[in-house]
Protein backbone atom coordinates (compact mmCIF):
# COMPACT_ATOMS: atom_id res chain seq x y z
CA UNK A 1 0.00 0.00 0.00
CA UNK A 2 1.44 3.31 -1.04
CA UNK A 3 1.34 6.31 1.24
CA UNK A 4 -1.28 8.87 0.35
CA UNK A 5 -1.96 12.43 1.52
CA UNK A 6 -5.39 13.86 0.75
CA UNK A 7 -6.45 17.34 1.72
CA UNK A 8 -10.02 18.54 1.42
CA UNK A 9 -12.28 20.55 3.74
CA UNK A 10 -14.25 18.53 6.30
CA UNK A 11 -17.29 20.67 5.68
CA UNK A 12 -18.47 23.13 3.06
CA UNK A 13 -21.50 25.20 2.15
CA UNK A 14 -23.82 23.89 -0.57
CA UNK A 15 -22.71 25.24 -3.95
CA UNK A 16 -19.23 26.16 -2.70
CA UNK A 17 -16.22 25.35 -4.87
CA UNK A 18 -13.85 23.18 -2.84
CA UNK A 19 -10.22 22.46 -3.60
CA UNK A 20 -8.94 18.91 -3.25
CA UNK A 21 -5.25 18.08 -3.14
CA UNK A 22 -3.86 14.56 -3.42
CA UNK A 23 -0.34 13.21 -3.20
CA UNK A 24 0.62 9.56 -3.62
CA UNK A 25 3.95 7.78 -3.18
CA UNK A 26 4.85 6.12 -6.47
CA UNK A 27 8.15 5.72 -8.40
CA UNK A 28 6.56 6.59 -11.82
CA UNK A 29 9.27 4.56 -13.56
CA UNK A 30 9.29 5.72 -17.17
CA UNK A 31 10.43 2.51 -18.85
CA UNK A 32 13.19 4.40 -20.63
CA UNK A 33 15.86 4.10 -17.96
CA UNK A 34 18.55 1.43 -17.72
CA UNK A 35 19.79 -0.11 -14.49
CA UNK A 36 23.48 -0.41 -13.53
CA UNK A 37 23.80 -3.59 -15.65
CA UNK A 38 22.37 -1.91 -18.73
CA UNK A 39 19.05 -3.77 -18.55
CA UNK A 40 15.88 -1.83 -19.17
CA UNK A 41 13.90 -0.97 -16.03
CA UNK A 42 10.30 -1.90 -16.86
CA UNK A 43 7.76 0.88 -17.03
CA UNK A 44 5.69 1.26 -13.87
CA UNK A 45 3.51 4.33 -13.68
CA UNK A 46 0.12 5.30 -12.36
CA UNK A 47 -1.83 5.68 -15.58
CA UNK A 48 -5.21 6.81 -14.31
CA UNK A 49 -6.56 8.77 -11.36
CA UNK A 50 -10.27 9.04 -10.65
CA UNK A 51 -12.34 10.85 -8.06
CA UNK A 52 -16.01 10.05 -7.49
CA UNK A 53 -18.38 12.02 -5.30
CA UNK A 54 -21.28 9.92 -4.00
CA UNK A 55 -20.70 7.52 -6.88
CA UNK A 56 -20.55 10.17 -9.59
CA UNK A 57 -17.24 10.80 -11.32
CA UNK A 58 -16.23 14.42 -10.78
CA UNK A 59 -12.63 14.29 -11.96
CA UNK A 60 -10.26 11.96 -13.75
CA UNK A 61 -6.76 12.30 -15.10
CA UNK A 62 -4.64 10.21 -17.44
CA UNK A 63 -0.98 10.09 -16.49
CA UNK A 64 1.99 9.54 -18.77
CA UNK A 65 5.69 8.59 -18.35
CA UNK A 66 6.93 12.19 -18.20
CA UNK A 67 5.12 12.81 -14.93
CA UNK A 68 7.45 12.93 -11.92
CA UNK A 69 7.52 10.42 -9.07
CA UNK A 70 5.01 10.89 -6.23
CA UNK A 71 2.41 12.64 -8.41
CA UNK A 72 0.56 15.56 -6.85
CA UNK A 73 -2.89 16.23 -8.29
CA UNK A 74 -5.02 19.20 -7.22
CA UNK A 75 -8.48 19.94 -8.59
CA UNK A 76 -11.73 21.52 -7.52
CA UNK A 77 -15.35 20.44 -7.44
CA UNK A 78 -18.71 21.78 -6.35
CA UNK A 79 -19.93 20.82 -2.88
CA UNK A 80 -23.42 19.46 -3.62
CA UNK A 81 -24.38 17.18 -0.73
CA UNK A 82 -22.88 15.43 2.28
CA UNK A 83 -21.27 12.14 1.46
CA UNK A 84 -18.19 10.31 0.41
CA UNK A 85 -15.41 11.14 -2.03
CA UNK A 86 -13.53 8.12 -3.35
CA UNK A 87 -10.09 8.51 -4.87
CA UNK A 88 -8.45 5.77 -6.90
CA UNK A 89 -5.10 5.43 -8.58
CA UNK A 90 -4.56 2.63 -11.12
CA UNK A 91 -1.05 1.61 -12.15
CA UNK A 92 0.54 -0.44 -14.95
CA UNK A 93 0.64 -3.58 -12.80
CA UNK A 94 -3.14 -3.50 -12.73
CA UNK A 95 -3.14 -2.55 -9.06
CA UNK A 96 -5.60 0.03 -7.85
CA UNK A 97 -5.33 1.95 -4.64
CA UNK A 98 -8.52 3.42 -3.27
CA UNK A 99 -9.00 5.92 -0.46
CA UNK A 100 -12.14 7.67 0.70
CA UNK A 101 -12.95 10.80 2.68
CA UNK A 102 -16.20 12.15 4.09
CA UNK A 103 -17.50 15.65 3.58
CA UNK A 104 -20.36 17.42 5.36
CA UNK A 105 -22.30 19.90 3.23
CA UNK A 106 -24.61 22.34 4.99
CA UNK B 1 54.15 50.99 -8.23
CA UNK B 2 50.81 50.75 -9.91
CA UNK B 3 51.27 47.04 -10.56
CA UNK B 4 52.29 46.50 -6.93
CA UNK B 5 49.11 48.24 -5.85
CA UNK B 6 47.09 46.05 -8.20
CA UNK B 7 48.68 42.94 -6.71
CA UNK B 8 47.99 44.19 -3.19
CA UNK B 9 44.38 44.91 -4.11
CA UNK B 10 44.01 41.49 -5.71
CA UNK B 11 45.40 39.87 -2.56
CA UNK B 12 43.03 41.87 -0.41
CA UNK B 13 40.14 40.84 -2.64
CA UNK B 14 41.22 37.19 -2.40
CA UNK B 15 41.35 37.44 1.39
CA UNK B 16 37.89 38.99 1.43
CA UNK B 17 36.57 36.21 -0.86
CA UNK B 18 37.73 33.49 1.47
CA UNK B 19 35.74 34.95 4.36
CA UNK B 20 33.01 32.84 5.83
CA UNK B 21 29.36 33.79 5.50
CA UNK B 22 28.56 36.28 8.27
CA UNK B 23 25.80 35.14 10.67
CA UNK B 24 23.39 37.85 9.51
CA UNK B 25 24.07 37.04 5.84
CA UNK B 26 23.19 33.35 6.24
CA UNK B 27 20.43 32.12 3.94
CA UNK B 28 18.72 28.78 3.89
CA UNK B 29 18.38 27.06 0.52
CA UNK B 30 14.68 27.85 0.98
CA UNK B 31 15.36 31.57 0.51
CA UNK B 32 17.18 30.92 -2.75
CA UNK B 33 14.58 28.49 -4.13
CA UNK B 34 11.86 29.50 -6.61
CA UNK B 35 8.42 30.55 -5.29
CA UNK B 36 6.97 27.27 -6.63
CA UNK B 37 9.46 25.15 -4.70
CA UNK B 38 8.88 27.24 -1.57
CA UNK B 39 5.11 26.82 -1.91
CA UNK B 40 5.59 23.07 -2.18
CA UNK B 41 7.60 22.99 1.05
CA UNK B 42 5.19 25.27 2.93
CA UNK B 43 2.07 23.21 2.25
CA UNK B 44 2.20 19.96 4.22
CA UNK B 45 -0.27 18.37 1.83
CA UNK B 46 1.83 19.27 -1.24
CA UNK B 47 5.22 18.50 0.30
CA UNK B 48 6.16 14.98 -0.85
CA UNK B 49 8.56 14.70 2.10
CA UNK B 50 5.49 14.37 4.31
CA UNK B 51 4.85 10.93 2.76
CA UNK B 52 8.05 9.71 4.41
CA UNK B 53 7.20 11.51 7.66
CA UNK B 54 3.88 9.69 7.81
CA UNK B 55 5.61 6.38 7.02
CA UNK B 56 8.09 7.14 9.81
CA UNK B 57 5.23 7.74 12.21
CA UNK B 58 3.94 4.21 11.69
CA UNK B 59 7.46 2.73 11.88
CA UNK B 60 7.98 4.56 15.20
CA UNK B 61 5.18 2.51 16.76
CA UNK B 62 6.03 -0.76 15.02
CA UNK B 63 7.80 -3.45 17.05
CA UNK B 64 10.95 -4.85 15.47
CA UNK B 65 13.83 -7.24 16.14
CA UNK B 66 14.44 -10.06 18.61
CA UNK B 67 13.61 -7.72 21.50
CA UNK B 68 10.20 -6.98 19.93
CA UNK B 69 10.44 -3.33 20.93
CA UNK B 70 9.21 -0.30 19.04
CA UNK B 71 10.84 3.12 19.23
CA UNK B 72 7.77 4.22 21.14
CA UNK B 73 8.16 1.47 23.79
CA UNK B 74 11.39 3.09 25.00
CA UNK B 75 11.04 6.73 23.98
CA UNK B 76 7.31 7.31 24.34
CA UNK B 77 5.51 10.01 22.45
CA UNK B 78 7.72 11.31 19.64
CA UNK B 79 5.98 14.69 19.54
CA UNK B 80 7.36 15.58 22.97
CA UNK B 81 10.29 13.23 23.46
CA UNK B 82 11.93 13.76 20.07
CA UNK B 83 11.42 17.51 20.04
CA UNK B 84 14.76 19.24 19.47
CA UNK B 85 16.72 16.00 19.06
CA UNK B 86 17.55 16.48 15.37
CA UNK B 87 18.69 20.05 16.14
CA UNK B 88 21.44 18.58 18.36
CA UNK B 89 22.81 15.95 15.96
CA UNK B 90 25.52 14.82 15.11
CA UNK B 91 26.09 14.16 18.83
CA UNK B 92 29.00 12.57 20.69
CA UNK B 93 28.66 8.86 21.39
CA UNK B 94 30.73 7.97 24.44
CA UNK B 95 30.93 4.25 23.60
CA UNK B 96 32.28 4.89 20.10
CA UNK B 97 34.34 7.92 21.18
CA UNK B 98 33.17 9.91 18.14
CA UNK B 99 30.12 11.82 16.94
CA UNK B 100 27.31 10.00 15.18
CA UNK B 101 24.53 11.45 13.07
CA UNK B 102 20.79 10.85 13.42
CA UNK B 103 20.74 7.96 10.93
CA UNK B 104 23.54 6.22 12.83
CA UNK B 105 21.75 6.86 16.14
CA UNK B 106 18.60 5.21 14.79
CA UNK B 107 20.59 2.23 13.56
CA UNK B 108 22.40 1.88 16.90
CA UNK B 109 19.00 1.77 18.59
CA UNK B 110 17.96 -0.91 16.13
CA UNK B 111 20.98 -3.15 16.60
CA UNK B 112 21.52 -2.63 20.34
CA UNK B 113 18.04 -2.12 21.77
CA UNK B 114 15.67 -3.74 19.29
CA UNK B 115 18.26 -6.34 18.28
CA UNK B 116 17.15 -5.95 14.70
CA UNK B 117 19.10 -5.65 11.44
CA UNK B 118 20.42 -2.16 10.87
CA UNK B 119 18.67 -0.29 8.09
CA UNK B 120 20.56 0.39 4.87
CA UNK B 121 21.55 3.98 4.09
CA UNK B 122 18.97 5.71 1.88
CA UNK B 123 16.47 2.88 2.44
CA UNK B 124 12.87 4.01 2.62
CA UNK B 125 12.65 2.92 6.27
CA UNK B 126 15.75 4.77 7.45
CA UNK B 127 14.77 7.93 5.56
CA UNK B 128 11.23 7.68 6.92
CA UNK B 129 12.33 7.27 10.55
CA UNK B 130 14.94 10.02 10.26
CA UNK B 131 12.43 12.37 8.62
CA UNK B 132 9.83 11.62 11.30
CA UNK B 133 12.28 12.25 14.15
CA UNK B 134 13.69 15.39 12.50
CA UNK B 135 10.18 16.68 11.81
CA UNK B 136 9.64 16.91 15.57
CA UNK B 137 12.28 19.69 15.60
CA UNK B 138 10.55 21.62 12.80
CA UNK B 139 10.82 25.36 13.53
CA UNK B 140 13.45 24.97 16.26
CA UNK B 141 16.92 26.52 15.99
CA UNK B 142 19.91 24.32 15.21
CA UNK B 143 21.70 23.86 18.55
CA UNK B 144 24.45 21.31 18.05
CA UNK B 145 26.38 20.43 21.20
CA UNK B 146 29.54 22.51 21.73
CA UNK B 147 31.14 20.30 24.35
CA UNK B 148 34.95 20.01 24.23
CA UNK B 149 34.97 16.34 23.15
CA UNK B 150 33.31 17.36 19.86
CA UNK B 151 35.83 20.13 19.11
CA UNK B 152 38.43 17.97 17.31
CA UNK B 153 35.71 16.54 15.09
CA UNK B 154 34.18 19.85 14.10
CA UNK B 155 37.74 21.11 13.51
CA UNK B 156 38.26 18.17 11.15
CA UNK B 157 34.98 19.05 9.40
CA UNK B 158 36.13 22.66 9.13
CA UNK B 159 39.39 21.52 7.54
CA UNK B 160 37.60 19.20 5.09
CA UNK B 161 35.19 22.00 4.15
CA UNK B 162 38.10 24.22 3.20
CA UNK B 163 40.29 21.57 1.59
CA UNK B 164 40.54 21.58 -2.21
CA UNK B 165 39.72 18.18 -3.65
CA UNK B 166 39.17 16.24 -6.83
CA UNK B 167 39.99 16.79 -10.48
CA UNK B 168 38.33 20.19 -10.33
CA UNK B 169 40.47 21.07 -7.31
CA UNK B 170 37.63 22.80 -5.48
CA UNK B 171 36.80 23.05 -1.80
CA UNK B 172 33.23 23.20 -0.44
CA UNK B 173 34.03 26.71 0.74
CA UNK B 174 34.87 28.02 -2.73
CA UNK B 175 31.29 27.44 -3.86
CA UNK B 176 29.29 27.74 -0.65
CA UNK B 177 31.16 30.61 1.07
CA UNK B 178 32.61 32.55 -1.86
CA UNK B 179 30.09 32.09 -4.67
CA UNK B 180 26.71 31.40 -3.14
CA UNK B 181 23.81 33.07 -4.90
CA UNK B 182 25.55 32.76 -8.27
CA UNK B 183 24.72 30.04 -10.74
CA UNK B 184 26.38 26.76 -11.48
CA UNK B 185 24.87 25.99 -14.90
CA UNK B 186 21.14 26.53 -14.29
CA UNK B 187 21.17 26.06 -10.53
CA UNK B 188 21.64 28.66 -7.83
CA UNK B 189 24.54 27.82 -5.52
CA UNK B 190 23.21 27.71 -1.95
CA UNK B 191 25.26 28.39 1.17
CA UNK B 192 25.08 24.73 2.04
CA UNK B 193 23.22 24.80 5.34
CA UNK B 194 21.89 21.42 6.49
CA UNK B 195 18.65 22.84 7.88
CA UNK B 196 16.08 20.67 6.12
CA UNK B 197 17.43 17.12 6.04
CA UNK B 198 16.33 14.56 5.06
CA UNK B 199 15.38 16.70 2.08
CA UNK B 200 13.02 16.05 -0.83
CA UNK B 201 15.02 16.91 -3.91
CA UNK B 202 13.10 17.30 -7.14
CA UNK B 203 16.18 16.11 -9.02
CA UNK B 204 16.18 12.86 -7.01
CA UNK B 205 12.39 12.57 -7.08
CA UNK B 206 12.85 11.22 -3.60
CA UNK B 207 13.84 12.02 -0.08
CA UNK B 208 17.58 11.84 0.61
CA UNK B 209 20.01 12.22 3.50
CA UNK B 210 22.64 14.90 4.06
CA UNK B 211 25.30 12.28 3.36
CA UNK B 212 23.76 11.60 -0.05
CA UNK B 213 23.88 15.33 -0.72
CA UNK B 214 27.55 15.50 0.32
CA UNK B 215 28.40 12.55 -1.90
CA UNK B 216 26.67 14.32 -4.80
CA UNK B 217 28.86 17.40 -4.34
CA UNK B 218 31.98 15.26 -4.08
CA UNK B 219 31.14 13.44 -7.29
CA UNK B 220 30.54 16.89 -8.79
CA UNK B 221 34.10 18.02 -8.08
CA UNK B 222 35.27 14.57 -9.22
CA UNK B 223 36.73 13.32 -6.00
CA UNK B 224 36.14 9.96 -4.36
CA UNK B 225 33.03 10.37 -2.18
CA UNK B 226 33.18 9.24 1.46
CA UNK B 227 31.43 5.97 2.20
CA UNK B 228 28.04 6.37 3.85
CA UNK B 229 28.63 6.78 7.58
CA UNK B 230 32.37 7.45 7.22
CA UNK B 231 33.78 9.45 10.18
CA UNK B 232 34.89 12.20 7.73
CA UNK B 233 31.33 12.55 6.42
CA UNK B 234 29.98 12.84 9.98
CA UNK B 235 32.69 15.40 10.85
CA UNK B 236 31.62 17.43 7.83
CA UNK B 237 27.97 17.16 8.89
CA UNK B 238 28.96 18.33 12.37
CA UNK B 239 30.86 21.32 11.01
CA UNK B 240 27.92 22.24 8.75
CA UNK B 241 25.51 22.11 11.70
CA UNK B 242 27.95 24.23 13.72
CA UNK B 243 28.12 26.69 10.82
CA UNK B 244 24.31 26.82 10.67
CA UNK B 245 23.86 27.18 14.45
CA UNK B 246 20.67 29.11 15.23
CA UNK B 247 19.10 28.57 11.79
CA UNK B 248 15.65 26.99 11.73
CA UNK B 249 15.04 23.27 11.13
CA UNK B 250 12.77 22.88 8.08
CA UNK B 251 12.54 19.10 7.74
CA UNK B 252 11.33 17.87 5.33
CA UNK B 253 12.59 20.66 3.09
CA UNK B 254 11.99 20.69 -0.66
CA UNK B 255 14.86 21.63 -2.94
CA UNK B 256 15.19 21.78 -6.74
Amino acid sequence: MARVLINLPESAKRGEVIEIKTLIQHPMETGYRLDSNGAKIPRDIINRFTCTYNGEEVFHAELFPAIAANPFIAFSTLATESGELVFSWADDDGQTQTESRQIVVE
Amino acid sequence: MRSLLAVALALLAAAAMAAEVAPEARRSGYDLASPEVRAMQDDDTANPGMLWVSQGESLWAKRAGAAALSCQDCHGEARTRMKGVAARYPAFDAALGRPIDLEQRINLCRTERQRAESLAWESEELLALTAFVARQSHGLPIAVDDSPELKPFSALGDELFHRREGQLNLSCSQCHDDNWGKRLAGSVIPQGHPSGYPVYRLEWQSLGSLQRRLRNCMTGVRTEPYEYGAPEAVALELYLMERARGMTIETPAVRP
